[in-house]
C-alpha cells in the first residue's frame, strides 16, 4: 500500500470516481491546467479531458448553480470552492437550492452534488481562507457534512460523498493536506458517511472531535495517559448526520465526555452534540460535558492564529477538569 | 429606454451589436506620444513624480517578494507590470476621494496615505494592518473578490447624500469581472447615478485562469454597457492614459454624470502571489517577454528622457530611497507590539458581551 498525503489521497479518490462513472464532472476555479491551488485535481484534466475536468469563471455563485443544474440532469458534479471563505457567494446553491430539491420536488429531483472546500487554521493563510464554517452548514437540513482527519478516510469518504445521492459538503483541512501521510489502498474502497471512528480506545473519558483536532486531541490523550487517565478519542468523520450510536456507546463506557472542535464555541457542532448527549445519555454521565473550542470570535489573523486555536494543553486542562468531578 | 426605436424592420436589425473597442493610449510602448490632444495637463514636477512613484513601487515590490520568500511577510501579491494603472489612477484623485481596493492594490493605498509598515502588518496578518489612520480615505484591502465593488456603491451614495464633490474608485481584476457583485455594483451605481469609478485591471490572469476563460465578451469594458454606464478601455501600462481616463471619469462623477467603468489592460509579470503559485504551469513561454517590452516603467522613462526630465542619477536616487524606506518600514512592522487574544475578543463588538468576557478570562494568564 502506498503512503500518501491527504491531498494525494483526495486526488486519488477523484481519479477513481472519474474512471468509474462517466457522469462525474469536476469544476471550479483553477482546477484544470493548474490542478487546483493545492494540486488536489493535479493531472485530472490531462487524464480525463477538459469536458470532464474544467476551470470556471471566477464566480462561486455560478459554480454552485452549475452544480445544482447538472445534478438535476443525472450528472454527479464535484464542485470545488477554492477556499472555505468563498462559499458565502454560493450559499444559495449550497444551503438552499441543493438541499431542498428532493423535498420541494417530492423526490422527482435530487441533487447528488459534492462541494469540496479547503478550510482550517494553522497554516497562516490570509483571512477568510481557513475559518471553520461547518456550524453554518450542519444547521441546514438536506445536506450532509463530512470532514476527514487522515488520508485513508479522506479517500474513502470522498468516494462515498461522490456516490451519495444527496448533496454532500466535503471539508478538507489545510493543515492536514501535506502534514501527515498514511496508508491508502489503491483503487476503490469506501468509508461510510455517518459512521464515527474510534481512533484510540480508553475507559475514563471520551473525546469527540474531527478534522485536525483529532491530532490535537490524541496528543492530549497521550499526555493524560502518562498521568494515569485513560482517554478514548473518537473521530466523528461525519458532522451531519452525527453517529450518535457510537457517541452514546462510548459515554456508556467512560461516563465522561469532552468535545474538541476548532470552530468558534458559539452554536455549532459541539453545541449540537451536547444537546443530543443530553437527550440520549445524560444518566450515564458523571460530569458535565465540556467543550474545548475556538473562542466565539472570528478566527484570529495569522499572527494570533496559534493562540486562537485549541491546543493540546487546553484539551489536557479539560481532561483534568472533567476527571475532577 | 427613451431612445429605443419602436419597431425593428427585422429580427437581425433588433440584434444589439457592440462596435469593436479601441484601446485608449497616450504613449506607445516605445514612449512616443500617440495622442497629442489627450496628453494630460501635468507639470514637469508632476510627470517626474509619476515616474518616481513607479520606480519606488518596483523596488518595493522586488523587496517584498524577497521578504515573502524568506518567510518575513505573509500574503503578498506582486504588482510588477501594473504600476502604471495603480499609480496613474491614484494620482488623478483628491485626498478626500475614497479608495476601495482589492488585495493587490497596496501601492495605490500607500500613495493615498496608507503607511507601508501597516501594509506589512496586514500582509503578516496583524490587526493593526487594518487600522487605517484617521483622514486616510481608503477601506481595507478586500479578500472577497467583488465585495469592494458593491460596497463602492454604498460609499458613493453616502458621498452624494452629503453633497461632497468627491468620488469613489474601486478596483478588481479580470477574474473579478466574472462575479455577480461586479455587475450588481455597476447596475446600482448606474441606477442612482453614483460618483464611482470602477477600474478592472485586466492583467490577463486570475491565478492560472486566462481571461479567455472568464468571458466570451470581446472586452471587459463592454460589460458596463448593459448597466448603461460610460465604459472604456485604456492601455493600463501607459501611466498618462490611465491618469487621463480616471481624471475625466472623476470629473464626470463629481459633476453628477454618474459612474464609469475603465478596463485597464496590463500584465502581471510575477506570480499570482508568493504562496506557492508557479506561473510556468499555465503560461505560454514567450508571453512574459512579450509583455516586458510593453512594461510601464520603460516607456515612461523613454518619454521623460526625451523631455530631459529624467536621468540615471534620479533613478538611482529613487531606488536608494525606496530601499531605505522599505527597510525602515519593515523594522517598524517588526517592532510593533504583538496581538493579544484579549484585544481580538474585545474587537468583536462595541461592548464586549458577557459570554465573551467569560471566554476572555481563559486567555489572560
Ligand atoms: C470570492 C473569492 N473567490 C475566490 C478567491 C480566490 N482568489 C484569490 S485571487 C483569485 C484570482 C483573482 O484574479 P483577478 O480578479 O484577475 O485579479 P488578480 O489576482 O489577477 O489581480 C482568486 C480566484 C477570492 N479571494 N475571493
Ligand atoms: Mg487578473
Amino acid at each position: 500500500m502506498a503512503q500518501l498525503t491527504m491531498v494525494k489521497a483526495i486526488n486519488d479518490a477523484l481519479r477513481v470516481e472519474l474512471s468509474k462513472d462517466e457522469n462525474t464532472l469536476i469544476f471550479g476555479e483553477d482546477v484544470g491546467v493548474n490542478g487546483g491551488v493545492f494540486r488536489a485535481t493535479e493531472n485530472l484534466q490531462k487524464e480525463f479531458g477538459v469536458d470532464r475536468v474544467f476551470d470556471t469563471p471566477l464566480a462561486e455563485s455560478g459554480i454552485g448553480g452549475l452544480a445544482v443544474g447538472l445534478g438535476t440532469q443525472g450528472f454527479r458534479p464535484i464542485a470545488e470552492i477554492q477556499f472555505i471563505g468563498f462559499i458565502f457567494e454560493a450559499m444559495d446553491s449550497i444551503l438552499v437550492q441543493a438541499p431542498r430539491l428532493r423535498y420541494r420536488s417530492g423526490g422527482r429531483y435530487s441533487c447528488p452534488v459534492t462541494f469540496r472546500a479547503p478550510f482550517g487554521a494553522g497554516v497562516k493563510s490570509p483571512e477568510l481562507h481557513s475559518d471553520s464554517l461547518e456550524g453554518l452548514i450542519t444547521q441546514t437540513p438536506g445536506i450532509k457534512v463530512v470532514c476527514p482527519s487522515n488520508p485513508y478516510d479522506a479517500k474513502g469518504l470522498l468516494i462515498s460523498a461522490i456516490r451519495d445521492n444527496d448533496p454532500v459538503f466535503f471539508m478538507e483541512h489545510l493543515k492536514l493536506y501535506f502534514s501527515i501521510k498514511g496508508e491508502v489502498p489503491e483503487g476503490e474502497y469506501t468509508v461510510p458517511i455517518g459512521k464515527a471512528n474510534v481512533v484510540k480506545e480508553g475507559k475514563d473519558v471520551s473525546i469527540f472531535t474531527y478534522g485536525a483536532m483529532v491530532h490535537t486531541s490524541l496528543k492530549a490523550a497521550e499526555a493524560a495517559e502518562k498521568e494515569g487517565v485513560s482517554v478514548e478519542v473518537i473521530d466523528l468523520r461525519t458532522l451531519s448526520p452525527l453517529d450518535m450510536d457510537t457517541v452514546v456507546q462510548s459515554i456508556e463506557k467512560t461516563n465522561r465526555a469532552i468535545i474538541v472542535q476548532e470552530a468558534p464555541k458559539q452554536a455549532g457542532v459541539a453545541g449540537e452534540l451536547i444537546a443530543q448527549i443530553n437527550e440520549k445519555a445524560i444518566f450515564h454521565l458523571e460530569a458535565p460535558v465540556l467543550r474545548v473550542t475556538g473562542p466565539s470570535t472570528v478566527l484570529g489573523f495569522p499572527l494570533i492564529e496559534e493562540e486562537w486555536l485549541p491546543s493540546p494543553d487546553r484539551v489536557q486542562k479539560a481532561i483534568k477538569k472533567v476527571m475532577s468531578y | 429606454m427613451a431612445r429605443t426605436k419602436q419597431k425593428a424592420q427585422s429580427l437581425l436589425e433588433s440584434e444589439i451589436k457592440v462596435a469593436p473597442i479601441t484601446t485608449f493610449s497616450v504613449l506607445s510602448p516605445e514612449g512616443k506620444v500617440v495622442n497629442e490632444d489627450e496628453v494630460p495637463n501635468l507639470s514637469d514636477e508632476q510627470l517626474q513624480e509619476l515616474m518616481k512613484r513607479m520606480v519606488f513601487t518596483r523596488v518595493w515590490d522586488q523587496r517584498a517578494t524577497g521578504l515573502a520568500r524568506q518567510g518575513r511577510l505573509g500574503f503578498y501579491a506582486p504588482v510588477a507590470g501594473q504600476e502604471a494603472t495603480m499609480i496613474g489612477s491614484q494620482y488623478a484623485l483628491d485626498k478626500e476621494d475614497f479608495i476601495l481596493p482589492g488585495y493587490r492594490d497596496i501601492p495605490t493605498l500607500h500613495f493615498h496615505g496608507y503607511p507601508m509598515y501597516q501594509a506589512f502588518l496586514w500582509s503578516r496578518g496583524h490587526q493593526h494592518g487594518g487600522q487605517i489612520p484617521e483622514g486616510v480615505n481608503v477601506l481595507l484591502p478586500q479578500i472577497i473578490i467583488g465585495a469592494q465593488y458593491v460596497q463602492a456603491a454604498g460609499v458613493a451614495m453616502a458621498l452624494k447624500k452629503r453633497n461632497t464633490n468627491n468620488i469613489v474608485i474601486t478596483y478588481t481584476g479580470d477574474g473579478g469581472s466574472s462575479q455577480g457583485d461586479f455587475y450588481e455594483a455597476m447596475n446600482f451605481a448606474g441606477v442612482y447615478k453614483l460618483p464611482v469609478v470602477f477600474v478592472v485591471q485586466n492583467n490577463r490572469y486570475a491565478i492560472s485562469t486566462p481571461v479567455s476563460k472568464q468571458t466570451a465578451a470581446e472586452s471587459l469594458a463592454q460589460k458596463g454597457l448593459a448597466a448603461g454606464i460610460t465604459s472604456l478601455q485604456v492601455d493600463g501600462m501607459d501611466v498618462l492614459a490611465v491618469y487621463q481616463a480616471v481624471a475625466k471619469a472623476k470629473e464626470r462623477a463629481a459633476n453628477g454624470e454618474g459612474p464609469t467603468l475603465i478596463e485597464a489592460l496590463n500584465y502581471r509579470i510575477g506570480p499570482h502571489s508568493m504562496s506557492g503559485d508557479d506561473p510556468t504551469r499555465y503560461r505560454i513561454k514567450e508571453e512574459p517577454t512579450e509583455w516586458e517590452q510593453k512594461e510601464p516603467l520603460a516607456r515612461f522613462r523613454t518619454y521623460l528622457e526625451g523631455k530631459k526630465l529624467w536621468t540615471e542619477e534620479m533613478e538611482t536616487g529613487v531606488i536608494e530611497e525606496a530601499k531605505n524606506t522599505v527597510s525602515q518600514e519593515i523594522k517598524k512592522a517588526d517592532q510593533y507590539p504583538k496581538m493579544k487574544m484579549a484585544d481580538l475578543i474585545d474587537s468583536m463588538y462595541e461592548t464586549t458581551p458577557p459570554h465573551l468576557e467569560e471566554q476572555k478570562a481563559e486567555y489572560v494568564d
